[in-house]
């Protein structure tokens, strides 16, 4: 037995009857096979998003996107749970792996989005994975309807069990077989409505808990295909270099090394989805016989027009380009006449910001196991966009697209690192090469050394004030290297990487104008978690600062000041700006960290405040110096992202991003000379020790029954302006460059 | 008919070899004895991942200069896998993060402090926070912050206020506790 109701065009709500009877519904596009349920085999295979309920109680849920750490594991299939009114101790959630079929030759992702770590798996699944358990919540009814004699509006629904008035209780277990018969309505069952959620909006830890600190949790990284060859790399210094002279005699000659591979990056196609840069490969049994392969090759690069870049000529360029007349590459915005408005200034203001190359140091490097097979390919990948791995596999193996197998464990972390997938390319052209599968592991050091960085940028500022202390006139110039350069985004769209039409304070100035400046470099770059907010949030927010310092105005009162009276504004890019919910979060911080004290406090208060797509997020620190010893005394963060699915899992991503973002600010900077990388470690790239992060954040959520945004990042932008500006009252001194620790020291 | 073992047993060979010494090393590894008979130099972190596929302990980079991801204790003490050799670990006995749970299947209290607290990002250096967090309070049954902000490991997660909390908590025996 099947049926389905149509959702949209192309999408179905679908009931199946599995195994033993168990009650099956899921998301699928139209014109999928129906296959019957005896050859489904596993159904995850074949539903996506869904929910299974065996005759004995227990539910099965499939997460579709991608956990890298940001709880999506257990909200999205919580969100499922709480509109099936199920019994979460009793649910076991599955990581679906890549859902693809084949459409006349082409991918038909029959999971919809499957993608993790932007920040928008649980607005995604807010409009659409509700309908899952809502109809698999209406079938049990009908079947415990049925049971019971009773009208099935006259039911409720509790913990797995379905209740009469009269106090009878049914399982769902016991009324999976019917429920799986019940003829379906043309429309879906509606959701529930929010004051009878019982899931959503209560804490819950992350379902991989157990699994993780036993040990037992399985990373790609973990994966093994019995007898597949353990692949290392050395990679070219340069990505445009060139392998000059080769001997592989030594390495052959290592006990357990099978053979020795070139790889070069395909030409012509975007990065990402190639090698970064050319590589020979050591293939042998077991990592440490490729490991002692690799350390004795002998290997002579040459490098390409990169070889003479540095990112400190860069930052020089930028520099110029700033202190010249030069027309901008992109006017990002332009209100009102800044030059105009520059007449009637009481008062001016100017300063530049200056953030750094970065990394995304992920805590588990990059692999991939990889399987072909004559007509099939079989991927364990840490991805955080399997469809994208999806096709570099397809390109690079021409196979039908239903016979690439991509499996996708919990994934060590991704800051938009695994959007892109060389390691994935590099992994499939090795098992070309030979006739076993690979397990394709990158060193720590070729971690850092083969990024796809987040580009370095210089943040030029003049704010214009009026005579009542009225901020006139704003001019913000950005030069960067863009992180869309050779990924096929058009040249007039190159700046949307680097800065935001609508970020703050445009709309609430009333001459602004902002540029952008492109700069070249042969550095690859890409995703960055937090982009382009993390950088613009820096510079506005200590600007922000600056400009109440020169006004000798309390920082907050300059903010409030300039948020206004509470209201909307129509954003550039879709959505509407919430003023009111913004100075609310101010407002939060504020209170918490006690900033009435903020003049007379012995240590530093600083606070920032910033929106990313309709959510918001305010920063106050407290920090101290004694000596050079700067101490991070307080930590809060106010988020507002409408409706908190899982307060806890939001807890967890509002502090890390906190930490992860102070711990960028305060240390973490990438160097390239002679067109090499500087940092091969975490000793060059020091990520913050527990010492030098604050002891506790304490996180205030803002309840809401807007549907809910995205927090992966949303609470990074304000930590590092907060911080400074933290920093400057403790200390006296404006730290305008990042690594701020690096900066403070030398400006002590 | 009486059962075969039941009659004499014959006599014994006069010129009987004995067992040869069994080459390789020995080391003990949660509790049950290992034999490493491959390279002695191999790092304990491939042997655990490549030949007994314990894949809780995580490559987490170079001795000196890793996140921790790879700690295990060595009589009680932690060190990165990937910077022991085989051949120092004769006789030595190392506990992995899946050695710390009893046999029961009974977490440690920092473990289940770990799920309390869901001090977890992605959860891939966990293992190496557990093993310097359960040497810590095995060490020092109540410490300080200072303590704590002396463990080694590295997370670019931000998991560390949660750790915090964690350690003080399995110290404060509330681990399990609501």
């Amino acid at each position: 037995m099947s049926g389905q109701i149509q959702l949209s065009r192309r999408r179905f709500l679908q009931v199946l009857t599995g195994t033993a009877g168990a009650l099956i519904v899921g998301i699928r596009t139209a014109g999928a096979v129906d296959l019957p349920p005896a050859l489904l085999g596993g159904t995850f295979q074949s539903l996506g998003p869904y929910v299974q309920i065996d005759s004995d109680g227990n539910v099965l849920i499939g997460a579709r996107d991608p956990d890298t750490g940001t709880g999506v594991a257990t909200s999205l299939p919580r969100i499922i749970a709480d509109e099936l009114d199920a019994d979460w101790n009793r649910v076991s959630v599955i990581p679906l792996g890549l859902g693809v079929e084949n459409d006349h030759g082409q991918p038909r992702w029959i999971y919809g989005r499957q993608l993790g770590g932007t920040g928008g798996s649980i607005p995604a699944a807010w409009q659409e994975l509700r309908q899952v358990g809502a109809l698999a919540r209406w079938l049990l009814l009908q079947a415990a309807a049925r049971r019971l004699g009773v009208p099935a509006d006259r039911l409720r629904c509790e913990s797995g069990t379905v209740i009469a008035p009269d106090g009878r209780r049914v399982t769902y277990g016991s009324l999976v077989e019917v429920a799986g018969k019940i003829p379906l309505t043309k429309s879906v069952p509606p959701v529930k409505t929010p004051e009878r959620y019982t899931l959503i909006g209560a804490p819950a830890g992350d379902v991989d808990a157990h699994a993780i600190v036993t040990g037992q949790a399985s990373y790609a990284i973990d994966h093994h295909y019995g007898d597949a060859l353990v692949a290392v790399l050395v990679h070219c210094p340069w990505p445009d270099g060139t392998l000059a002279r080769i001997d592989t005699a030594a390495t052959l000659a290592v006990k357990g090394v099978v053979k020795v591979l070139q790889l070069q990056p395909e030409k012509d196609q975007p990065l990402g989805e190639t090698a970064i840069a050319p590589a020979v490969a050591v293939l042998a049994q077991d990592t440490w016989s490729a490991l002692q392969g690799r350390d004795k090759l002998e290997l002579e690069w040459k490098p390409g027009a990169s070889g003479t870049q540095s990112s400190y000529a860069l930052e020089q360029q930028a520099q110029a380009l700033l202190d010249g007349d030069d027309a901008p590459t992109t006017r990002v915005r332009n209100d009102g006449d800044v030059d105009a408005a520059g007449k009637k200034a009481a008062r001016r203001l100017e300063a530049t910001y200056v953030q750094p190359w970065l990394a995304h140091a992920t805590a588990e490097p990059m692999n991939c196991l990889v399987r072909l097979d004559k007509d099939r390919a079989s991927l364990v990948v840490p991805t955080q966009a399997p469809q994208r791995a999806w096709a570099v596999v397809q390109r690079l193996t021409g196979l039908a697209p239903d016979h690439i197998d991509i499996r996708v464990p919990r994934v060590g972390g991704g800051y938009g690192r695994r959007l892109d997938h060389d390691y994935v390319a590099e992994a499939v052209m090795l098992a070309k090469l030979v006739d076993k599968p690979v397990r394709l592991l990158w060193t720590r050091a070729q971690d850092f050394g083969h990024d796809f960085y987040r580009a370095a940028s210089v943040h030029r500022i003049s704010a214009i004030v009026g005579r009542k202390r009225e901020l006139i006139g704003w001019n913000q110039r950005m030069a960067s290297a863009s992180a869309l350069v050779q990924r096929g985004v058009p040249d007039n769209r190159l700046w949307t990487s680097e800065t935001r039409a609508d970020q703050l304070p445009a709309g609430l100035v009333p001459n602004y104008r902002s540029d952008w400046y492109g700069l070249e470099s042969a550095m690859p770059r890409g995703p960055m978690r937090g982009m382009p907010h993390l950088s613009n949030a820096f510079a506005v927010e200590s600007f922000i600062d600056e400009i109440a310092h020169m006004m000798r105005e309390d920082p907050l009162k300059t903010r409030l000041r300039l948020l206004g009276e509470p209201r909307t504004l129509a954003l550039a890019g879709g959505g509407t700006l919430d003023l009111g919910r913004l100075a609310n979060v101010l407002k939060l911080v504020a209170d918490r960290i006690e900033w009435k004290n903020w003049l007379r406090s012995v240590n530093g208060l600083g606070i920032a405040c910033w929106h990313v797509d309709g959510a918001y997020v305010a920063h106050a620190i407290e920090a101290s110096m004694q000596g050079e010893k700067l101490t991070i005394e307080r930590a809060v963060c106010a988020v507002d992202v409408g409706r908190v699915i899982n307060p806890l899992g939001l807890q967890g991503q509002v502090a890390g991003a906190t930490l992860d973002a102070l711990s960028t600010a305060l240390n973490l900077a990438v160097t390239y000379k002679d067109g090499q990388i500087q940092q091969h470690d975490y000793k060059s790239y020091p990520l913050a020790s527990m010492a030098q992060l604050p002891n506790d954040v304490e996180v205030i959520t803002v309840p809401g029954d807007r549907s809910p945004a995205g927090a992966s990042f949303l609470a990074m932008p304000t930590a590092a302006p907060a911080l400074a500006n933290a920093v400057f009252r403790a200390s006296a001194v404006r730290v305008r460059r990042l690594p701020l620790m690096k900066e403070l020291l030398r400006l002590l | 008919m009486p059962p075969a073992q039941d009659q004499a047993m014959p006599t014994p060979d006069s010129n009987i070899v004995p067992e040869k010494i069994r080459d390789g090393i020995e080391v003990v590894i949660n509790g049950e004895p290992f034999r490493h008979t491959g390279d002695p130099a191999m790092p304990l972190l491939w042997y655990l991942r490549d030949v007994l596929r314990l894949t809780g302990t995580k490559y987490g980079g170079d001795a000196q200069a890793g996140n921790g991801a790879d700690l295990v204790l060595v009589d009680g003490r932690p060190v990165p896998a990937i910077g022991q050799p085989m051949k120092a670990l004769a006789g030595k006995r190392v506990t992995t993060v899946e050695g710390l749970a009893a046999n029961d299947g009974t977490l440690h209290p920092l473990q289940q402090a770990f799920i309390d607290e869901d001090a977890i990002g992605c959860g891939y250096c966990t293992p190496g926070w557990l093993i310097s967090g359960v040497a810590l309070l095995t060490r020092t049954a109540q410490p300080s912050d200072d303590d704590i902000d002396r463990l080694p490991n590295l997370c670019r997660c931000g998991s560390q206020t949660r750790v915090r909390r964690a350690i003080k908590r399995a110290a404060a025996g509330k681990a399990g506790q609501a």
